[in-house]
């Protein structure tokens, strides 16, 4: 549980550290009148979205970090028999990065609202997640192949599920690329996609960082 | 970024055109936590029946043949199932979580209305996989509300087919449920805040729902996990926690699995778990305290740290819950240490509170009737904790009734007596009609009393060794005949108890019709809930302009004012400040 220990801890650390510079120098007993918005206290200069994506990214954080310290009690036991990693995988990861630079393009061009940038971005990240999506399929294929079923191994099933809900993650967020990717494609304004775009890619630099730990652990056994 | 906040932007509503698109299909927060707490409220009566029915059983062995053994086992399991997880947490966070935060940070809505809408209907499904769990073949699962491997899944045990799969699915539907809501709550708390709302002055209540909502969060992915690999243990005969089992000389095709690991899983969200229930609690009882009492909360800046410290603490004692596992005993005490640390902020808390009833002008309103008798029911809850707490006492005491009357002490009575107190505050408010106060107090005394008859004894029973889980205790030479009587006194308590909640229930409705017209603000409270120009608050809560905040939640009887209590949103005059 190490794992999920530390990301909380550095969760909290930056509540508490947060938390502090709201309350330390307030009485609110004693104080009174109106506060503006950049008193300490206030809401964050964030959109709620951004802070809804932020909370969120902190929830599937900590789900994965459960799943991963599952994954380092588990595989201590002695019928723990490590997979043969398909190369694939590199690859996989490569497309993903390329994805995500992408993104980064088309957030960039959002703001400086140039719709040719944000629809070039937008179409060569779809096109590189789906082809991580695809390798992905393609690695279960061989793993398959190679007689290494859910049931047989825990490895073995601690991939297929790792892999599975970091897809399913993937394909939530490809469900808001295309809400996205239809509306610059039917001529919307860039400023109305702007904040889901730029929000998109900050999901898909998680789901980068990610999949790169979880990579890291399934070829460390 | 420019500096705009949502609040000021005149935020979006989605306005309903017909009855069904404001009562069913709503995206009115309010009417989204009438709707969490009426379904938190059946599912916790059938909850409550099912005690009932273990009692008649427990008290009168052999006399009643309502359940058999398998059946008693269900209704554990059940039992606290729902009254944990799909009651108390739903009707906090789901119920005044939806109703409260909004309107006491002087927002129109949630931020998200319409995944807020979602949340609910996603609850309702996960309600509706839980109850038809008890129709499949084979039943509901009697694996204990823990469902710990192996035997939740394991031939034997009751509902090991159906029953512990749709339990799973049930849960893991929930957590999706509450992760919708969970991440409304806190982004509307943190950035819908009307103009001068600053964190520090907000209300307890906010304060205690959003943490346990971040410790909602956080911890439920722990059960999310630990469901998501029981189930393919179950379905698709993984070994994430089974191990070899040979049952009857037959060989299950599980093999080197742990359940530790399982119990390490379900216990990291187990243990925030009681303080996602305990948070709410412990704000909303702030709140009826010091309105009740006329005063400003005592140490308001020591509540709000003692919250955060809490809920940060209770992410580290969670295998206290497993010293009877086989555990080093080196590291059992690590975890008995933070345990006992974790009694310090909570503590403070039952020091503030006792400080700001001191010299209080009380009024025993019905509320403060509750509020005052939570306090008590959770000092004699949380000592009992502090005992179970090390390890060499929990080991022999573990699995007897001593357990059982502290949890129910201190996670059972003590946040049913605050959603008691909590619907009397608030009522008025949500209906804009008080509740008849005589059934209120004849349904105080008749519950503070009659938990006492029923957990106390049972506190006794549990030092003497009698044993928990067990369908009906025999004969045997440790347990004097006392016991029984005693069992039997329990019963009729019990009984006498849950009948109350039917008073309860028939206020409820009853009031809606009978009782008089409550006013905008019937308690002379100072938050905004109760400033709003409607009573109760219309869709989008405010008129035009949103209210603007001028000082804290607590300005009861401040010296030199004209009344004793200063709303809010009240401009400050010569009299009462500065400026």
């Amino acid at each position: 549980m190490e794992i999920t220990l530390i990301f909380l801890a550095l969760l909290m650390a930056f509540v508490v550290g947060w938390l502090i510079k709201q309350s330390i120098n307030t009485r609110p007993w004693a104080e009174e009148g109106v506060i503006g918005y950049d008193h300490a206290g206030g809401p964050l200069s964030w959109p709620a979205k951004k802070v809804g994506l932020a909370a969120f990214l902190a929830v599937v954080t900590s789900l994965f970090m459960l799943f991963f310290s599952a994954y380092n009690l588990r595989r201590e036991y002695p019928d723990w028999a490590a997979l043969n990693d398909p190369d694939i995988l590199w690859l996989s990861t490569l497309l993903l990065l390329l994805a995500s630079v992408f993104y980064q393009k088309a957030s960039n061009a959002a703001k400086r609202s140039e719709e040719s940038g944000i629809r070039v971005g937008l179409v060569m990240a779809g096109v590189f997640t789906f082809c991580f999506l695809a390798g992905q399929v393609w690695a279960w294929q061989i793993i398959h192949e190679q007689g290494a079923f859910l049931a047989s191994n825990p490895a073995n099933a601690f991939f297929y599920i790792l892999t599975g809900l970091h897809a399913l993650h993937i394909l939530g967020g490809l469900w808001v690329w295309g809400r996205s990717t239809i509306k610059v494609w039917s001529g919307e304004e860039a400023y109305k996609v702007r904040l889901s775009v730029e929000l998109c890619s900050v999901y898909w630099h998680f789901l980068l960082v990610l999949w790169l730990i979880m990579f890291y652990l399934l070829l460390s056994t | 970024m420019a500096h705009v906040a949502l609040a000021d932007k005149g935020q979006e509503l989605s306005h309903p055109h017909s009855w069904i698109t404001q009562y069913v299909w709503s995206q009115d927060h309010k009417v989204i936590g009438i709707q969490y707490m009426v379904v938190a409220t059946l599912v916790g009566l059938l909850a409550l029946v099912m005690s009932g029915m273990m009692r008649l059983q427990l008290g009168f062995p052999g006399t009643f043949t309502l359940i058999e053994p398998n059946e008693y086992y269900q209704f554990v399991t059940m039992h606290g199932m729902i009254m944990v997880v799909f009651m108390l947490t739903a009707f906090f966070l789901g119920g005044f979580g939806n109703i409260l935060i909004p309107l006491m940070c002087g927002a129109r809505d949630m931020v998200f209305p319409y995944m807020n809408m979602l949340s609910f209907w996603v609850y309702l499904l996960s309600v509706i996989i839980l109850v038809a769990s008890l129709f499949v073949p084979g039943g509901a699962t009697g694996a204990g509300w823990t469902l710990y491997p192996p035997q939740a899944i394991t031939p034997g045990t009751p509902g090991a087919d159906w029953g512990i799969l749709l339990m799973l699915i049930s849960l893991a539907v929930f957590i999706v449920a509450f992760t919708m809501g969970g991440l409304n709550y806190l982004t509307t708390a943190l950035q819908a805040r009307t103009r001068g709302m600053t964190l520090m002055r907000l209300p307890l209540s906010v304060w205690g729902i959003v943490m346990a909502t971040i410790l909602g969060l956080l911890a439920f992915p722990a059960l999310f996990v630990a469901a998501i690999m029981m189930t393919l243990d179950n379905v698709l005969g993984t070994s994430f926690f089974m191990p070899a089992v040979n049952i009857l000389g037959e060989q299950l095709e599980h093999d080197g699995g742990s359940p530790i690991l399982f119990q390490h899983l379900f216990w990291f969200f187990g243990h925030p778990e009681v303080y996602i229930v305990a948070l709410p609690m412990f704000g909303i009882a702030s709140d009826l305290i010091s309105t009740h009492a006329r005063k400003n909360i005592f140490g308001y800046r020591m509540m709000v740290w003692a919250i955060v410290a809490i809920g940060g603490l209770s992410f580290v004692v969670w295998a206290h819950h497993m010293y009877v596992s086989g555990m080093n005993p080196y590291f059992g005490f690590l975890f008995a240490t933070t345990t006992l640390i974790i009694a310090v902020p909570t503590a403070l808390k039952v020091y503030n509170w006792v400080l700001t009833l001191w010299e209080g002008d009380i009024h025993l309103n019905v509320p403060m009737l509750f509020a005052i008798g939570f306090i008590f029911t959770f000092i004699h809850g949380g000592i009992t904790g502090l005992f179970l707490g090390n390890v060499a006492v929990d080991v022999p005491l573990s699995d007897t009734y001593f357990v059982i009357g502290h949890f129910h002490m201190v996670m059972g009575v003590s946040p049913f007596l605050v959603v008691f107190g909590g619907l009397y505050h608030w009522y008025p408010k949500l209906t804009g009609r008080m509740m008849n106060v005589t059934l209120g107090k004849i349904h105080f005394w008749l519950t503070f009393l009659g938990t006492y008859a029923i957990y106390l004894p049972m506190h006794y029973i549990g030092i003497l060794g009698v044993p928990r889980r067990y369908y009906a205790n025999g004969v045997t030479d440790f347990m004097p005949e006392s016991v029984a009587t005693i069992n039997s006194s329990i019963t009729i308590a019990a009984l006498i108890v849950g009948g109350a909640q039917f008073i309860f229930i028939y206020n409820l409705i009853a009031s809606l019709f009978k009782e008089k017209d409550a006013g905008g603000n019937p308690w002379n409270a100072t938050t905004l809930e109760w400033q709003t120009p409607d009573t109760p608050p219309k869709h989008g809560n405010w008129d035009d302009e949103l209210p603007v905040v001028y000082r804290w939640a607590y300005a009861y009887s401040v010296p030199g004012a004209d009344k004793d209590f200063i709303p809010q949103n009240e401009p400050p005059s010569d009299k009462t400040g500065k400026e």
